[in-house]
Parts: structure tokens; C-alpha cells; sequence
């Protein structure tokens, strides 16, 4: 116990002194709120927004584009962006309103890069503006020929593919643990988080070359993976902690420390000095950046490398064998404790390549990997707990119809899909697809 | 450094609307995790479709009929939909092992406030922005008139005042609730189902039936606390509803004991208690730079009672299962 204690004071100690990131607006959701709340009636309301993109890492603003307000009652109104880009219609009340931007107005090689150039805003009483948002980009995702549906496939596939190897990568660990040890590990999400934030630390903050940064911040995941079973879990398992029990730690572990990184990193999506922009490669209907290619390809490799660890290696071999079961692995010479911390470090440097991964491609933020365990969980339900191939295919299943449900819905839901399998395996399959009936029940 | 500012702050919060709701949510909880050993990890869930039935049923249909809803009906609709969304979490889950549980109800949760947030149905739900001006059935009931009340630190205003005597009286009813329940037979079989499924089952009894019962209880009584949340300050945003509270309904319930009858009221005075306090500190400490800038500056500060009730909560699960008023054998944490 006093190791548990010492181990979780080193653990502070140590994130308190890593340089603080940055510290802005922290987004913290505050459940306080005033009692009183007052609104006056403001005597006009208008609908406002900035035209501007970005050319070779600058602000550009856009000057003389046109933009039409269209309201109830006939209500309709076109005005020109001023050199800041800005514009501004003044409307007569609360209501429905739709805002077009005139795309043939725009520079020559500018467009807009989510393909819709009309919104309805809703302008709700009791607010002065309402923003409307075009986001503006050259060339690249940015041109404004409509891409046909077939081509929007593809090019969501890949994206889908890409984001559920990361997510098959990084639900790895937590398959194994659930395997090895049976505790469904909530604060396997600050594992991602953790890994991705790290290469943060050396990359921007410390100036490291990005590879460089990416190896010594997963090598340090590996070592706070191994520590967090060491010094906090084994002493719990060897108590005898009910698993119930682990799983509410898991949560306060959870909570804990993903507020830590929001206390040291800040509220906002940061992104590494590195691979930002690149040009797109195209072959026929495929569309990628480098980047994503090499993130596909990196995550195949490592996918194999696992499954030709736990098919070949002594250490796979046992690892099977304990999360088959424990009891008879241990009765026939395996040092299960060991199996399990290995399996904890890997957990943990799996998570932060995939995080690394996640953040190359869209950032960084203290919730990341929160936000991906929900989608891990789902990956992991869908494939069956506690196999290691289940995980993967799940994951890869889930990252494809997150991304690919935009088709037909709006993206806004695509979590929502992703997780609505979740509930939907459970009502027909709770076994998942690999996974064998008698485990649940 | 002001003290008697911190310990005002300090001992409004056991009394105040926070503790409340956060009371509300762990009798909820207490029901389902204390009593029946379900694993509900999405409280948040069932806070959320009681606000929003509250605050969408009111606006809809003042703006269908131009006249006000009575605030009963749109209780009453506040709980038809906590009803609804028990149904809908337990019966793909009941059947299910409890980790099962743990993550469909966090999910659902999200589902919610994905939903709710959603611009696609913003003229219903608000989008992002939420919803505001439902709460004046709330407030026309207040039979208090205008003035401050009140004594010490304890002084309110007439609206206030109508929050916090509503509330404590919605939270003393729903304790006597779960109690009457409790040492009733249903009680009895639903703790047993606690203690051995496979018994109460070999019984005759229908055990899924009767964890049914106990999500819709825990939950309707977890969608008063978020209608508390949402009519006290007459707004409802999708930011109130992540899925941090249900931890801090955890944390509230473990401290102040699970399987209790008063254990989750205690629990959440004395959280929101300590809360309020190192919160003030700490805010304190900022503003008086004895914790110097670069160290922590006062967005940071705001961080502080989430890692608080992280830590709280781990450690009661380590040291202090049964929390307060607890039995170790009564609870379905511990080392059993």
C-alpha cells in the first residue's frame, strides 16, 4: 500500500514539474452556473462572419466576396466582405435565416472546403450575432468542384481506415489487459493522451525533431505503462480488490489524470511543428497526404508485428495462455504477474503511438484520448473483449463507419454511429464477432 | 487572504444547489449500484432526459398552443423520458456482464449530449446553445415573497430560497422513497440479486425484471437532479451534461457511504462542502499570488476539483470503501 502511495506521489510530482505546455482558456465544463440568469433584448441582431484562408502559413483575408441573407418573410439582403474579410447584415428580428456565399466571388484558386456553401443559421432571441462560417482553403480538399459520391467514398474509407488501425493500435492494450487481468481499464484513454501529449512536450516545447520526439515519448509510455501496473494495479490485485472495485479506480484514475493534462496543456487542439501541410498524392478516385499514408502503413506493420508476437514468441504464447485462463497458465510455470506488467508496458506504448498518430493527423488535446476510448470500447465490444484480433477488426470496422455514416447523415453524429453499433452488437451479439459465446454471460 | 470569504463559501455549499442535485444523482445511484450492484456509468444520461423533457416539453408547447405548460405535465414528461431511456439501456445490457453495463450507459450518455448539441435539431433542442426561459411554472409556484432570509453565511434571496427548499424536499422525499422500497420484500430480492444472481434466480424470481425496476427508480430519481439543474437557473445546455457528473455522483455516493439510506445525501453535502472550500483556497491563493503564476494561474485553478474528485474517489474505493456510514459487507465494492 505505501508503494500505491508513494508511486501516485511520484506520478504527480512528476507531471506537475513537466513544463507547462501552454495554459489557455481552459475548457473545463463547469456545471455551475449562476441562478439569475438575465438576458436584456438587444435593439438589433445581426449575422456576422470572416472570410479568410490560409496561403503559405498566412492569413489571407478575402476582399468583394458576396454573401445573400435570405429570411422569413421575404426578408433578403446581399453584402461584400470588407478587407478584413468581414461582413455583417444587420436582420430584422429572431428567426430561421439562410446564408449563401457566392462561391464564383471567391479568388480563383479558393473554395470551400466542406462543400457547403449555403447554412441556415438560427438566430435565437436574446442574441445580438450569430456567426456564419465558411471555411476557406486553396486547392486540395479545399476546390470547389463537388466531389460525386463515389469519390467522397473512397476518400472517407481511407480516412475511416486510417483512424480505425489507430484506434485498433491503441485498443490493443486495453483487449490484453481486459484479458489478462479482467479489469475494464476507463483510464486506458490517458494512456493516448498521455503518449501524444508527451511528443509534444519534446517536439514543440523542447524543438525536437519529430521522430526523435515520437521515440522517446513512447519509450516513456512503455515505462509509465509498466510503472502504473508495478506500483498501482499489481498491489491492488494482490489485496484482492474486487474488479468492480478497479473499475471505479480505473474512472478516478481517469478523471484524474486527464485533468492534470488539462491543467499543464491547456483547453485548446495544438499541433506538432511537423508534417502540416503537405500535398496530396492521387491515384485515380485516392486522394492522401503523406502523412496519412505513412501512419496506414506504420500502424499495418506494427498490427502484424503484434499478431506475430502473440502467434510466435514465448511472451505472445503466454500472454494467450494467461488471458485463456490464468489459472492453468500459472499452474504450468507462466510468471503471470510478469505476463501482465509486459502487457501493461506494450498496452502502453501502443497507445501512445497511437495517439502520436491521432495528433499528426488532427491535433492534440488533453481529451483525445478519451474521446477515442468510448469509439476503443465499441471497437473492442464489436470484435470481442478480451481477443486481441477481435480488437482489431472491431476497431478497423468502427473507424470505417464513423468516418463513412457522413455520407448520409450529418457529420456531427458520426460518434454517435460508432457508438450506436456499440449498443446494437450487444442487443444481437453480445459476444462480439470473434469472440465465443460461453465468456459472456 | 480572505477566510471568512472561504468559509462562507464553504458552508453555503453544504447546503446548496449543487449538493442538491448531486444528491438527487447518487440516491439514483445508490439505487442501482448500491442496492442492486449495476454498474450505471452514464447517471449523467437520465439527468440529461429529465432537463431537456422538462425544458423541450414547455417551450413546444407554448409555441404549439401560446399557453403554458403546467409544470406537472412537463415533470411528468421529464420522467416518461427517464423511464424510456431505462428501458432502452437495460434491455440490451441486463442480461449482460456489469462491465457491460458500465459501458453502454457511458455511451448512451454521450449519445445523448451528442444529440442534444446537435445543430440538425436546433430548433428543438437548442443545438449547443441550449435552451432558456422554461422555468417560469417553476418559479410561479414560489410561495415565498421578495426579500432576504436567512441568518450567518445562509442568506438568501426569494428565488433562492425557493431552489433550496424545493430541492431539499425533493431529496428528502426521494431518501424516504428508496427507503420505503428498501425494507420492503422488493427491496429484499433486489439486494439479493446484489449478493447472488444465480440464487434469487433459482428462487422463481425474475431477476431482470426486477433490475429493470431498480434502473427506472434510480433513474427517474436521477432525472429530478437534472430538472433542478436546468429549472433553477431557467437554462439547459449540453455543457452541463458530460460525463464528468456521474463521477462526481459516484464520488458523492462512496464518500458518504453506498447501500445507506443517508449515505448519499451526507456524501454530497460534504463533497460539494470540500469542493467549495479548496476551490475558494485555492482561487485565494491565486489571487494573492502565494502560489506564484507560473505555477498555476487561475484558469488553471479551475482544473483543480476535477483532479480533486478523481483522486477522492480512487482513494475511497482503496481505503474507505464502505465511505462514512458504510458496512463493508454490505457493499458491492470491496474485497468480497
Amino acid at each position: 500500500m505505501r508503494k500505491m502511495v508513494v508511486a501516485l506521489v511520484a506520478a504527480v510530482v512528476v507531471l506537475a514539474l513537466a513544463p507547462s505546455v501552454g495554459a489557455d482558456t481552459a475548457e473545463s465544463t463547469d456545471t455551475v452556473g449562476s441562478t439569475d440568469q438575465q438576458q436584456a433584448q438587444p435593439d438589433q441582431q445581426t449575422i456576422t462572419g470572416t472570410l479568410r484562408y490560409e496561403r503559405d502559413d498566412e492569413q489571407v483575408f478575402v476582399e468583394g466576396a458576396r454573401v445573400t441573407v435570405e429570411g422569413e418573410g421575404g426578408f433578403s439582403e446581399t453584402v461584400e466582405s470588407d478587407a478584413e474579410g468581414r461582413f455583417e447584415v444587420a436582420v430584422p428580428g429572431p428567426g430561421s435565416y439562410t446564408v449563401t456565399l457566392d462561391e464564383d466571388s471567391l479568388p480563383g484558386d479558393v473554395g470551400l472546403t466542406n462543400d457547403r456553401p449555403s447554412l441556415t443559421i438560427q438566430l435565437r432571441p436574446g442574441r445580438t450575432t450569430a456567426p456564419a462560417l465558411f471555411p476557406l482553403g486553396i486547392g486540395g480538399e479545399g476546390t470547389r468542384n463537388v466531389a460525386s459520391t463515389y469519390e467522397r467514398a473512397v476518400r472517407l474509407t481511407i480516412q475511416g481506415l486510417r483512424f480505425g488501425l489507430i484506434i485498433a493500435m491503441a485498443a490493443v492494450g486495453l483487449s490484453l489487459v481486459f484479458g489478462t487481468t479482467r479489469l475494464t481499464n476507463f483510464a486506458h484513454g490517458e494512456m493516448v493522451t498521455f503518449g501524444a501529449l508527451m511528443a509534444y512536450l519534446f517536439n514543440v516545447t523542447l524543438g525536437w525533431d519529430m521522430i526523435p520526439a515520437a521515440l522517446v515519448a513512447i519509450g516513456i509510455s512503455v515505462i509509465a505503462g509498466s510503472s502504473f501496473d508495478r506500483f498501482f494495479w499489481r498491489p491492488l490485485r494482490n489485496r484482492g480488490t474486487s474488479l468492480v472495485s478497479m473499475l471505479v479506480i480505473s474512472i478516478g484514475a481517469s478523471l484524474f489524470f486527464r485533468y492534470i493534462f488539462n491543467f499543464q496543456f491547456g483547453g485548446r487542439n495544438r499541433t506538432y511543428n511537423q508534417f502540416l501541410e503537405q500535398d496530396p498524392m492521387e491515384w485515380g478516385p485516392i486522394r492522401i497526404v503523406p502523412r496519412d499514408l505513412t501512419s496506414m502503413v506504420l500502424s499495418v506493420v506494427v498490427l502484424v508485428a503484434v499478431a506475430l508476437f502473440l502467434e510466435r514468441t514465448r511472451m505472445g504464447k503466454a500472454t494467450r495462455a494467461v488471458a485463456d485462463n490464468r489459472d492453468l497458465a500459472e499452474s504450468s510455470g507462466i510468471d503471470v504477474q510478469r505476463v501482465i506488467n509486459f502487457v501493461w508496458a506494450a498496452g502502453g506504448g501502443l497507445a501512445a503511438l497511437g495517439g502520436i498518430l491521432q495528433g499528426l493527423s488532427e491535433g492534440v488535446n488533453w481529451q483525445m484520448g478519451w474521446t477515442m476510448l468510448l469509439l476503443m470500447f465499441a471497437g473492442v465490444t464489436l470484435g470481442g473483449l478480451g481477443t486481441a484480433y477481435g480488437a482489431l477488426v472491431g476497431s478497423v470496422v468502427v473507424g470505417v463507419v464513423h468516418e463513412l455514416s457522413t455520407l448520409w447523415i450529418p457529420s456531427e453524429f458520426k460518434t454517435v454511429t460508432a457508438l450506436a453499433i456499440l449498443v446494437l452488437i450487444l442487443l444481437v451479439r453480445p459476444q462480439g464477432i470473434l469472440g465465443q459465446a460461453e465468456r459472456v454471460g | 487572504m480572505d477566510w471568512g470569504g472561504i468559509a462562507d463559501a464553504t458552508l453555503r455549499a453544504f447546503v446548496g444547489r449543487e449538493a442538491i442535485i448531486y444528491a438527487l444523482a447518487a440516491i439514483g445511484l445508490n439505487m442501482h449500484f448500491g442496492y442492486t450492484g449495476l454498474l450505471n456509468f452514464g447517471q449523467v444520461g437520465f439527468m440529461t432526459v429529465g432537463a431537456y423533457g422538462v425544458a423541450i416539453s414547455t417551450l413546444q408547447w407554448e409555441s404549439w398552443t401560446g399557453e403554458p405548460l403546467p409544470l406537472g405535465v412537463a415533470v411528468l414528461v421529464g420522467m416518461l423520458a427517464a423511464v424510456l431511456l431505462a428501458l432502452l439501456l437495460g434491455l440490451p445490457t441486463l442480461r449482460l456482464r456489469a462491465d457491460y453495463l458500465a459501458i453502454v450507459t457511458i455511451a448512451a450518455s454521450e449519445i445523448l449530449r451528442f444529440v442534444i448539441a446537435a445543430p440538425t435539431w436546433r430548433s428543438v433542442t437548442g443545438g449547443s446553445d441550449g435552451l432558456n426561459g422554461f422555468a417560469a411554472g417553476f418559479y410561479d409556484l414560489n410561495p415565498i415573497p421578495s426579500g432576504r432570509y436567512g441568518f450567518g453565511p445562509w442568506r438568501y434571496g426569494s428565488r433562492e430560497l425557493w431552489v433550496l427548499t424545493a430541492g431539499w424536499i425533493l431529496v428528502l422525499l426521494a431518501t424516504l422513497l428508496v427507503w420505503l422500497l428498501i425494507r420492503s420484500p422488493w427491496g429484499r430480492i433486489v439486494k439479493a440479486i446484489r449478493e447472488d444472481e444465480d440464487a434469487v434466480r433459482s428462487l422463481g424470481k425474475n431477476v431482470v425484471s426486477y433490475k429493470m425496476q431498480s434502473l427506472i427508480v434510480g433513474g427517474v430519481i436521477g432525472a429530478f437532479g437534472g430538472m433542478i439543474l436546468v429549472l433553477s437557473q431557467n437554462t439547459a445546455t449540453p455543457g452541463s451534461f458530460v460525463t464528468v457528473p456521474t463521477f462526481f455522483a459516484y464520488a458523492a455516493l462512496i464518500l458518504g457511504g453506498i447501500a445507506r439510506t443517508w449515505g448519499p445525501v451526507v456524501g454530497s453535502a460534504l463533497l460539494w462542502g470540500i469542493l467549495a472550500f479548496t476551490q475558494t483556497l485555492v482561487n485565494e491563493l491565486v489571487a494573492n499570488d502565494y502560489i506564484p503564476s507560473s505555477v498555476m494561474d487561475s484558469t488553471q485553478a479551475g482544473n483543480v476539483r476535477f483532479i480533486l474528485v478523481g483522486a477522492l474517489l480512487a482513494a475511497l474505493v482503496v481505503f474507505r470503501p464502505q465511505g462514512i456510514f458504510g458496512d463493508r459487507r454490505e457493499i458491492a465494492l470491496g474485497d468480497r
